[in-house]
């Protein structure tokens, strides 16, 4: 009897836990709760997401992270990072690990309709390009027939590279790592023929390289793989937030507003530079954050010519130029929709 | 019948005291029933809310759920797969592809690692002093540094830094070593022929039972010996090899040759698999070799004293007197070794060799986000497999324990 007794306070107990595992919808009021914004990252990818000898992250994906602390508790310092692998990212975003996943992640449809996840933007377009050692000789991703390719497994980089190789009906063998260090160990060590990846990342997998001048990026891109962060589904001011600060960032670079320059196009600005920066109307009240969200935001991280210049572009070791990622009126993509 | 019946009414008549101890409910056979039957309607409830509750709750954070993925295309390739296996193929075949890989991987494992427990759990008996220490040594170190370590250190220290493809080291243009592994020269039987050579290898290996069983009985009857060891190798190579001279060798051997970015023909191994294979069984060896030891001291010295006092040699003291019994203490435990073993192989996925756990819950479960049914499709297999050796191993121990003391 006892025995039994014991054993139906377990079996309410755990039903008990199972009934309390319902979505969590207050977001910003778990974030304001805690002080600070958990935020999903790479392991360790140069120009998106690293951290220093200090301690200190920094990058262009770590930069939204900023970019969000910032708009939602006023100092882009206030986040933990959560270094992620791309298997582990969708399962830490779903289980609520993570507020933001902020992790050079594609936005697909699968993933955006089938994980329970939201795509808040693009933060970055790529596209699946391919890495070869200089000694190979090869010009073309033609020439790789029945060459052995290191991949990082659960990417979408395995879906894009399967498809392009059936379709040119060339053979290869896709080698699948877990990290991006054993996928660019593998490729150094000469496991593989070449790397293949988001372009980006291949910009910052060759210069983490023993011999950076030793490989080079084919010309080929064989994808789209419009890169940006990710919410849980079913909270849509938390949703707002982190895409209107994102778009906070890319209107800051279209107005011409600056870190440096900031107060003063608050003070003295065009009627667009004192909307966006909290001067005047409610844009903030309307996300349920302070008027000053973006003001935060560009004080803070900078606008997006200045995050990117900063972290992959001229001013990094990476110098990848601005291509599609220019705005939409100097030949990019990169488009906000509209600041009012 | 009729007449005990009635007695019976006619005692609880005269006891009316005594209803309540006659009511069902304090009848022990059934009240058992009744909580039983009690327990598994709240089990089963407990799993209902679970399982609905679990499906709600996707549902209601927008998550997929349900097998119905399994019948969609993959997209992606894997490495290496015993059976063909396009990416256009299923989930479901991922799922036959990741575990003809695991079972691969275990089955090798298990093999090596039990000649190399036995070789170093007997050599700790060895009156030679360097052979004892050796064994010790190996127990030792391969115990105890992390399974991981190991594989890292196969994987990423030894077999990374062979030579590359095309300065693979080569043993007579036929068999290469590189960093892509190990490509052996593939036998390819043409026609009839060499399906009569396959057949007398079958029956080969059949006649070598008989051959055992009817030594066996001889020994008993008339104590004569037959070397069954040597014949039984005679019979395995030389029947075939008869046969084939017989039908004109009807194969062609097809050697590698290093064409573009790798070998074209032969058989490669490649160094996923290579890695893997030598650290599970290294490791799960020194555990088994342990076990061995244990075994053998389990044997009572006097067995020993008794088989030299009849003037055994010290070889066949082990062979024929000590490691049989020992084999009684040493089963049980091989038992949870290969299952830890087949446990451990799924740390495949750190050096990118796809068994069932990398291709399937690694990149399926991404790919299409439904953690729920690949984790328990996999737990299925892994419980399933356990099952299967340990059911296996269970007969075996019926096997060589003692009969009837
Ligand atoms: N954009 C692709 C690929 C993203 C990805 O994981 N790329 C690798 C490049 S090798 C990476 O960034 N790895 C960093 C890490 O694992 O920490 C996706 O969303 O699936």
């Amino acid at each position: 009897m006892k025995m039994i007794k014991k054993i139906s306070l377990v079996t309410i107990g755990m039903a008990g836990a199972a009934l309390s595992m319902t979505a969590n919808a207050g977001t910003l009021d778990d974030v304001k709760a805690r002080g600070a914004l958990s935020c999903g990252v790479s392991t360790g990818l140069a120009g998106f997401s690293q951290k220093d000898e200090k301690g200190a992250w920094s990058g262009l994906d770590v930069d939204v992270c900023r970019a969000v602390a910032a708009a939602v508790l006023g100092d882009a310092s206030k986040v933990q990072y959560k270094p992620l692998t791309a298997k582990e990212r969708f399962t830490a975003l779903q289980s609520g690990e993570i507020d933001v996943l902020s992790r050079n992640t594609t936005w697909t449809h699968t993933r955006d309709t089938s994980l329970g996840l939201n795509f808040a933007g693009v933060v970055y377009y790529d596209g699946t390009g391919f890495m070869v050692s200089k000694k190979l000789g090869v010009k073309s991703a033609t020439e790789l027939d029945g060459a052995n390719a290191c991949i990082q497994a659960g990417t979408s980089t395995e879906l894009a590279i399967s498809d392009y190789f059936r379709e040119k009906k060339i053979s290869y063998k896709a080698v699948t790592f877990d990290t991006s260090d054993q996928t660019r160990a593998g490729f150094e060590s000469g496991r593989c023929d070449f790397l293949t990846s988001d372009q980006s990342q291949l910009y910052a997998l060759r210069i983490g390289l023993a011999d950076p001048a030793g490989a080079v990026v084919l010309p080929e891109v064989i994808s789209k793989e419009p890169l940006g962060p990710v919410v849980r589904q079913g909270d849509d001011q938390w949703f707002n937030i982190v895409k209107w600060s994102v778009n906070a960032m890319i209107e800051g670079e279209e107005q011409g507003v600056t870190a440096a320059n900031v107060d003063d196009k608050l003070a003295n600005g065009k009627p667009g530079n004192k909307r966006l920066l909290g001067g005047e109307g409610e844009l903030g009240k309307n996300l349920g954050l302070n008027p000053d969200w973006a003001f935060q935001v560009i004080k803070q991280v900078g606008n997006y010519s200045e995050s990117f210049e900063r972290n992959v572009g001229q001013g990094s070791p990476l110098k990848i130029s601005r291509g599609l990622n220019a705005l939409w009126k100097d030949g990019g993509i990169l488009y906000s929709p509209a600041m009012r | 019948m009729f007449k005990q019946k009635t007695t019976e009414q006619i005692k609880a008549a005269t006891r009316p005291t005594d209803t309540a101890a006659h009511a069902f409910y304090n009848n022990p056979k059934y009240r058992a029933l009744i909580y039983q039957i009690l327990l598994v309607t709240g089990l089963l409830y407990f799993f209902y809310t679970i399982i609905s509750n679990t499906l709600g709750n996707l549902e209601a954070a927008g998550i997929k759920s349900g097998f119905g993925f399994l019948s969609n295309a993959a997209g992606y390739d894997v490495l290496m797969s015993l059976i063909p296996f396009e990416s256009t193929n299923s989930y479901m075949r991922v799922f036959i592809v990741g575990f003809l890989n695991t079972i691969l991987v275990s089955a090798l494992g298990i093999f090596f690692a039990t000649i190399l427990g036995f070789i170093f759990g007997v050599m700790y008996f060895s009156k030679n002093w360097l052979i004892k220490k050796l064994s010790v040594i190996y127990v030792e170190t391969f115990r105890n540094i992390p399974l991981l370590l190991q594989i890292l250190f196969w994987y990423s220290a030894v077999l990374a830094s062979l030579p590359g493809v095309r300065d693979s080291l080569s043993l007579g243009e036929a068999v290469f070593l590189s960093i892509r592994g190990l490509v052996i020269p593939k036998l390819i039987g043409q026609g009839g022929g060499s399906t009569f050579v396959y057949i007398v290898l079958v029956l080969a290996i059949i006649g070598i039972f008989i051959l055992r069983s009817w030594a066996k009985k001889r020994q008993d009857a008339t104590g004569q010996q037959f070397p069954v060891f040597y014949t039984s190798i005679a019979m395995i190579l030389g029947l075939p090899f008869v046969a084939a001279l017989l039908t004109g060798f009807p194969f062609v051997i097809e050697y590698p040759v290093l064409k573009g970015f790798g070998f074209n023909g032969g058989i490669t191994v490649i160094p996923e698999l290579m890695a893997l294979t030598l650290s599970l069984s290294i490791y799960t060896g020194a555990f088994i070799a342990e076990a061995v030891r244990a075994g053998i001291q389990a044997v009572p010295h006097g067995q020993t004293e008794a088989a030299r006092s009849i003037g055994m040699k010290e070889k066949k003291i082990m062979s024929l007197i000590v490691v049989p019994q020992a084999m009684r203490v040493i089963v049980p435990l091989l038992n949870s070794e290969y299952q830890s073993l087949v446990k451990n192989s799924t740390l495949a996925a750190a050096i990118a060799y796809p068994d069932l756990f990398n291709v399937f819950v690694g990149t399926a479960l991404n790919q299409t986000g439904q953690a729920i049914e690949t984790i328990f499709m996999a737990i299925i297999v892994y419980f399933a497999v356990n099952m299967l050796i340990s059911f296996i191993m269970n007969r075996f121990n019926g096997n060589v324990e003692l009969v009837g003391r």
